[in-house]
């Protein structure tokens, strides 16, 4: 026996790698989820993409405020309505040395816009990218595009030779057989590689001296190192027994502890997702209700009424534990200059009553709910509680909590919209009012292939729609946001939705590490100072 | 002999049949795939080609077989979410799981027995009495929230042992292994007895029965009669006799460590098979979750068969022409 192990013992020193080192300059930190794909196409998630987004960069950055500023383009201006021109860095290269162009550019336009890819919003379909010279790309558009490249941070721009010669240009989607090379490996320009990654085991950062941005950089750790841990008890045990510099998110509940436990303390802050309730305004009749040959929904009165007998207060303290912003519209104050002229309605149970009784449902009715109990903060109290107060005007909800993979599948397009009464979040992609406008509240056809796909409840406005469109192809700001304060006046007006709040980011950290925390819950390393 | 073990391998393929169907049918309950795998602003068209891509829509029984003949083929699929191949991804994470197992037996074993003998001879001693205490604690807590006291306990108050993960580990090529550094032994550790306390407990408590058994028993009457040491007698002869039964029970206890090794790896992101099988449940990916339960109604299927064969080799009295066993 004893043979045996000094035998193991010599192959392990002899052909095997020890994995994990410690490192003073090393930054350990946990998440929920896990970092599946590497190729940062695959999957229009946050985490995901600002994860890979620490390897990858974009034409353009997000400064801390969310304000857009020069990333891989040094300087951008518009030749005409139609016509954008991109001066690119110079003396950029990739992790393996290349040099960074605008062939690299037109090549990233192109596959992210290929089948399998998750990010096809980056970049309009009519939009034509042209290689003007090594380093000036012009953007072409049938239409004019005010907001073209507001989604661009999250769009890195990946090497061309190398995609080629790895045979990676298709973009790995789920149904691909086998493996594609970009999956598993990355060659970006950003302040990090990824020198290991099992998946959901552990991914290795080490930062990339080589960096066009070296001189300004932020941070001075060395190495990252990232676990995922599903279980939010193991998740804040591993912060408060100081294995891990950072865990995030940590739940609101388990804040006091972590400020409480010396050399840990919590890092919180306004998130971007808004959180809302929305009703089923399509069907003659409701699918789930006591209420039958007519959908009660339809009648504006009757939605008032649900939004003013809701205690965002409440909600607030109780819940929340403070750690939320109520929202008067469907969309973060961060993301729209306007946000401070709108004010939710207010609380005020009685009048909810007397415009129940007025639209015939004195003696109210029940209703289905739907609400995920995994997915966002708090979600299944936010429903429970919500419940409890609409039966004091007399409607009696039937909560359906579910965790989020059944969840969506009854819920959205791919269910066929099966829901009555429902919670959703969402944060715009874009960062801008129109996605809010167009995907949650444009009217829809039965099974969401034209319209707003996320309008669940099928609200449906021509003059929103119309106001939309204009606010599609408006180039000028102020006319713009104009538009868009008229559309969020009807849609407040007509209750289309009951905005809840703003949810908070609840991160646990070390009190030795400095971070910043920006409001879209992205995690930059490049900020990391320990 | 050969007619028998042909027989129970045919009974074997059916029970694996029956479970791949089972499981299938499972999956239609589980949620939508398709949501799982990409971003919420994808297209409801984009959505219904991916589900295309995937095969989803074809008729259940389609897809069933389309499942079992490539899984034949050892062919278990790629996974929705990490675009891997199943068998790959499961191979990796084999180690972790079959090391965290192993070692919870040992404890299990090493720990029972003594803890059974001792409560089996002196059943009245107030250390007994602490023992069997102990073991109900053991049989009636879950698993999850003994996880969770041990971490409170060890990891972030006394801070002697490390409260997730398994620490440095030494990768052999075939093989990783945590066993060879002491980060990685440490790691074992907590998730270690977990694992094992209910296996522990089961022994324990089975030793001390069949020790109580036997020592009333006449050929230990005789044995003391003729004034053997009392130390012979209890370890000589009545341990000895007892631990066939043991032997059975953790052979196949093994087989269910294995398998519920799920909570004990959630709790402490051991990174192996039950904590990737429970990440794909959460994420619908169906290739993963399939070909693991197939692999744990394997495990199940081979070890049942070589209890089986290994009680026909022990008792000649079964009968081997007649309806099997």
């Amino acid at each position: 026996m004893k043979r045996v192990w000094i035998a193991a013992a010599l192959l392990a020193a002899s052909c095997g790698t020890v994995i994990a080192q410690d490192d003073e300059k090393t930054f350990k930190f946990a998440f929920q989820g896990e970092l599946k794909s590497l190729d940062q196409y695959t999957l229009n998630e946050t985490f995901s993409l600002w994860t890979l987004g620490n390897v990858y960069e974009g034409l353009v950055r997000l400064d801390p405020d969310l304000n857009i500023i020069p990333g891989l383009a040094e300087s951008w201006e518009m030749v005409d309505d139609n016509t954008w021109r991109f001066n690119l860095r110079k003396g950029v290269t990739f992790h393996n040395g290349n040099p960074f162009t605008a062939d690299d550019v037109v090549f990233s336009a192109n596959r992210v816009r290929s089948k399998g890819s998750d990010l096809t919003t980056r970049v309009p379909a009519d939009a034509e990218f042209v290689a003007i010279d090594d380093h000036t790309v012009e953007v072409r558009l049938d239409s004019p595009n005010p907001i073209l490249t507001a989604e661009w941070p999250t769009w890195g721009i990946m090497d061309k030779e190398w995609t080629e010669e790895n045979d990676a240009v298709a973009v790995t989607s789920a149904s691909a057989e086998g493996q594609n090379y970009a999956a598993l490996n990355t060659n970006g320009t950003g302040p990090f590689k990824i020198v290991s990654h099992e998946p959901g085991v552990r991914t290795v950062f080490e930062a990339n001296t080589d960096w066009w941005d070296w001189d300004n950089r932020a941070f001075n750790i060395e190495r990252a190192e990232f676990t995922p841990i599903g279980s939010d008890a193991t998740r804040v045990a591993a912060l408060l027994s100081g294995e891990l510099d950072l865990v995030y998110p940590i739940p609101v509940q388990d804040i006091p502890r972590v400020e409480a436990n010396p050399g840990t303390e919590a890092l919180t802050g306004p998130e971007l997702r808004t959180i809302f309730l929305g009703f089923d305004q399509k069907r003659p009749e409701l699918l789930y209700s006591s209420v039958k040959g007519e959908n009660p929904f339809q009648d504006v009165r009757v939605r008032k009424a649900f939004y003013q007998a809701i205690d965002i207060e409440a909600i607030k303290q109780k819940i929340m534990r403070n750690l939320s912003t109520p929202s008067a519209l469907m969309i973060s104050p961060a993301l729209y200059s306007r946000s401070d002229e709108f004010e939710r309605l207010p609380y005020d149970p009685d009048a909810a009553k007397a415009l129940l009784a007025e639209a015939g449902y004195g003696d109210g009715f029940s209703v289905g709910m739907d609400c995920p109990n995994d997915r966002y903060v708090n979600d299944e109290q936010i429903c429970q509680a919500v419940a409890a107060m609409l039966a004091r005007i007399g409607v009696t909800i039937e909560l359906n909590a579910q965790p989020k993979a059944q969840y969506f599948a009854k819920i959205l397009a791919s269910g066929g919209y099966d829901t009555s009464f429902y919670m959703l979040g969402w944060t715009p992609g874009s960062f801008d009012s129109y996605n809010v406008i167009r995907d949650l509240n444009a009217c829809r056809n039965d099974d969401g292939t034209e319209g707003g796909p996320f309008n669940l409840g099928g609200y449906c406005n021509e003059e929103v729609d119309a106001l939309a469109a204009k606010i599609l192809v408006e180039n000028d700001i102020d006319t713009r946001d104009a538009m868009i304060a008229e559309v969020y006046t009807i849609l407040n007006e007509e209750v289309s939705h009951i905005p809840l709040h703003q949810q908070g980011l609840a991160w646990g950290k070390s009190s030795d590490i400095e971070v910043l925390q920006r409001a879209d819950n992205a995690l930059l390393l490049s900020t990391v100072k320990k | 002999m050969i007619g028998f073990i042909v027989r129970r391998i045919v009974q074997a393929i059916v029970v694996m049949l029956v479970v791949a169907l089972i499981s299938f049918t499972m999956f239609r309950f589980v949620g939508d795939p398709v949501n799982q795998m990409v971003g919420v602003e994808t297209t409801p068209a984009e959505r219904a080609a991916l589900r295309d891509d995937l095969g989803l829509n074809d008729p259940v029984p389609v897809q069933f077989w389309r499942f079992v003949s490539d899984a034949a083929q050892g062919d278990f699929g790629v996974s929705y979410q990490f675009k891997r191949p199943v068998a790959e991804l499961l191979a990796a994470r084999m180690p972790a799981t079959l090391e965290l197992s192993f070692v919870s037996a040992l404890f299990a074993l090493l720990i029972g027995i003594p803890m059974g003998v001792y409560t089996g001879l002196k059943r009245d001693h107030w250390l007994s009495k602490l023992f069997l205490s102990v073991s109900l604690i053991g049989i009636s807590l879950p698993t999850f929230l003994i996880g969770i006291l041990l971490i409170f306990v060890f990891a972030v108050n006394l801070q002697w042992l490390p409260s997730f993960g398994r620490g440095q580990v030494v990768d052999l090529g075939f093989w990783t292994t945590g066993l060879l550094t002491v980060s990685g032994l440490k790691a074992l550790i907590l998730p270690s007895i977990t694992l094992g306390l209910f296996q522990m407990t089961l022994i324990m408590r089975l030793v001390r029965a069949e020790m109580l058994e036997v020592l009333r028993s006449d050929y230990i009457r005789f044995a003391r009669a003729r004034g053997l040491r009392d130390r012979t007698i209890n370890f000589g002869h009545a341990l000895k006799n007892t631990l066939v039964p043991v032997i059975t029970i953790t052979g196949l206890q093994l087989g269910s460590v294995i398998a519920f090794a799920i909570i004990t790896e959630t709790v402490f992101q051991w990174p192996g098979m039950g904590l990737l099988f429970l990440q794909a449940v959460q994420n619908v990916d169906i290739p993963i979750m399939a070909a693991y339960l197939l692999m744990i109604a394997f495990l199940f299927v081979v070890i049942n068969l070589l209890v089986d064969l290994l009680y026909v080799v022990v008792d000649p009295r079964i009968r081997l022409t007649g309806p099997a066993a």
